[in-house]
């Protein structure tokens, strides 16, 4: 798909790269979105990588919209790879099932393996974070092996523990604080993964690699 | 010092928002009428980003434990120093005891009250803004309360200097109970058929009574897509309008999250969302109409060339170029 820039009202303007979730497209997402904050122009604010596209926010007053839009497009014209650097990978204990994963269970029967295989499964394997929203520090991952992928809540809870791990189609997340959520917990963990108060507030971010450890399986 | 007497519905401190952890899912906060937000911090003489306090669904007392110039701004308040009613969009002097308060009354919903030197509470990822979800910035990551104490920084300039000023009415926006909002279309304009977005732009709509600084429902004609509602998740921004499957559409606003998953058929340009901000749920009407990017920010360097020159004679602001 050709790139595509939207004017996301008159202080953003949204590249559009692809419109599905896929790691490699996800990777070119990166690889931009590097290249854009490192080139910023006077009157970029800042940018927000997410699946498919990046979100360029920026100061109406200091810079217009035409002038965004023709730098992006310099950018764009740009090679496509963007030198290597070490992306973080941080591990992310969890305790899978019992209280911790009230879902695990279903997870297992749906897919008629073991609650612990689905452990297994979950842990075998680094994701890519994808991108952050939602509130701060939640994290979308992939890509899920097919064995334990599995639709979210139909209703979601109200209220979802802070650390808990879960499972949307596809896509495994963290919740790092107390908020409504729809996904399927399959386990928690007590990483804290955003502390406002701290020099560095988040673990990880968009681009960097997560891997699940098993610390124990209740079921 | 302020102390806080009383302090109902949803008031809380307020810098001019958090930049630069977007991309962590960190919502920028921040005022929801940035024009408003603006004249307050200038008329008691302090830097246009400075902390203040945000005053909506509810009345606000407090108490001054010093002296101090005061400011107030917005709509649909009124404001009382030492028990004297005075006008928004005006600087008064406050001495020590004096109580101030801003009570609910007419049409509006947001108040802004600046303090010269600023308010001083927590900052948290480089802002005082509070985001009450992550429960961090501002008081505690919370709305103000009975007992809460509001530290204030030393002011820049002589209290005498900054008092008894006002912004005259031709110099504030153009609030109203049945204001037309202008709006860019897109990014998803194409996933909506054009009945949807002829439907948008001549039917009126009001604000649903569930709407917060996170986002306003409108109530009003349905608005159908072309197929499904789902997208895959992109950058948000305040002023988007997110129509999720049931057809009632979102604006986005400062507490927005930074990412959504909805078709966006369209976006308030920033000129307009103090607008759009101040009205009333059930009571007030919004009519959209479609502009260019250009013109949008013309018109917002227009409204920005105005508050910051709200103070100035009409032959200084005239020299500025301001309108």
């Amino acid at each position: 798909m050709k790139p595509r820039l939207l004017p996301l009202g008159d202080a953003a303007i949204l590249v559009q790269l692809g419109a599905d979730v896929d790691p490699e497209l996800n990777r070119r997402v990166h690889s931009l979105d590097r290249r854009l904050q490192a080139r910023a122009i006077e009157g970029v604010i800042e940018t927000v990588p997410a699946f498919a596209s990046v979100l360029v926010h920026y100061d109406p007053v200091q810079v217009g919209y035409r002038q965004v839009a023709e730098w992006l497009d310099r950018e764009l014209a740009q090679s496509d790879e963007a030198a290597a650097r070490p992306r973080r990978r941080i591990e992310v204990p969890v305790r899978y099932g019992g209280d911790d994963g009230p879902d695990l269970e279903f997870v297992a029967e749906h897919h008629k393996i073991s609650p612990r295989k689905v452990a297994e499964i979950h842990a075998g394997k680094d994701y890519l974070v994808y991108m952050m929203g939602f509130t701060p520090g939640f994290p979308y991952m992939g890509k899920l092996e097919e064995t334990v992928a599995t639709a979210r809540l139909e209703t979601p809870r109200t209220k979802v523990p802070s650390g808990s791990v879960g499972i949307a189609g596809a896509q495994t997340g963290i919740y790092p604080i107390e908020s409504p959520g729809g996904w399927r917990l399959i386990g928690r963990t007590t990483l804290k993964l955003f502390d406002p108060a701290s020099e560095q507030p988040f673990l990880f971010g968009p681009a960097d690699s997560v891997r699940f450890i098993i610390e124990a399986v209740d079921a | 010092m302020l102390e806080v007497v009383e302090a109902g519905g949803l008031i809380t401190i307020q810098d001019k928002g958090r930049v630069g952890w977007r991309r962590y899912g960190v919502p920028a906060s921040g005022p929801m009428d940035e024009m408003a937000f603006i004249a307050a911090n200038l008329l008691v003489g302090n830097a246009a980003e400075e902390a203040e306090v945000e005053i909506g669904g509810g009345d606000l007392r407090l108490q001054a434990s010093s002296d101090c110039v005061i400011a107030a701004s917005g709509a649909g308040y009124e404001l009382s120093v030492n028990e004297w009613s005075f006008p928004l969009w005006g600087s008064y002097f406050v001495r020590r005891g004096w109580a101030i308060s801003l009570q609910t009354a007419g049409a509006g919903m947001w108040a802004y009250l600046a303090i010269a030197g600023g308010f001083e509470a927590t900052t948290a990822l480089g802002s005082q803004s509070t985001y009450m979800r992550g429960h961090f910035g501002g008081v505690e990551g919370r709305v103000l309360q009975a007992g809460d104490t509001l530290k204030v920084k030393a002011a820049s300039r002589e209290l005498m200097e900054v008092a008894e000023r006002m912004i005259a009415v031709e110099r504030r926006p153009a609030y109203s109970e049945s204001p037309t909002v202008e709006i860019i279309m897109g990014p998803q304009r194409d996933r909506f058929p054009s009945e949807s977005i002829e439907a948008l732009l001549s039917n009126p709509y009001r604000i649903a009574a569930v709407s917060d600084r996170m986002g306003y429902r409108l109530e009003g004609r349905e608005l159908r897509h072309n197929g499904g509602a789902d997208l895959t998740s992109e950058g948000m921004t305040p002023g988007a309008i997110q129509v999720p499957a049931d057809g009632a559409p979102i604006v986005m606003m400062a507490d927005c999250a930074t990412t959504g998953g909805y078709p966006k058929i369209g976006c308030v340009i920033r000129a307009d969302l103090p607008l759009l901000a101040q009205c009333r749920p059930g009571k007030d009407e919004v009519h959209f109409s479609e502009t260019t990017v250009e013109a949008a920010q013309e018109k917002y360097a227009v409204a920005m060339r105005r508050v910051h020159t709200g103070l100035m004679t009409d032959d200084e602001a005239t020299a500025m170029g301001a309108a």
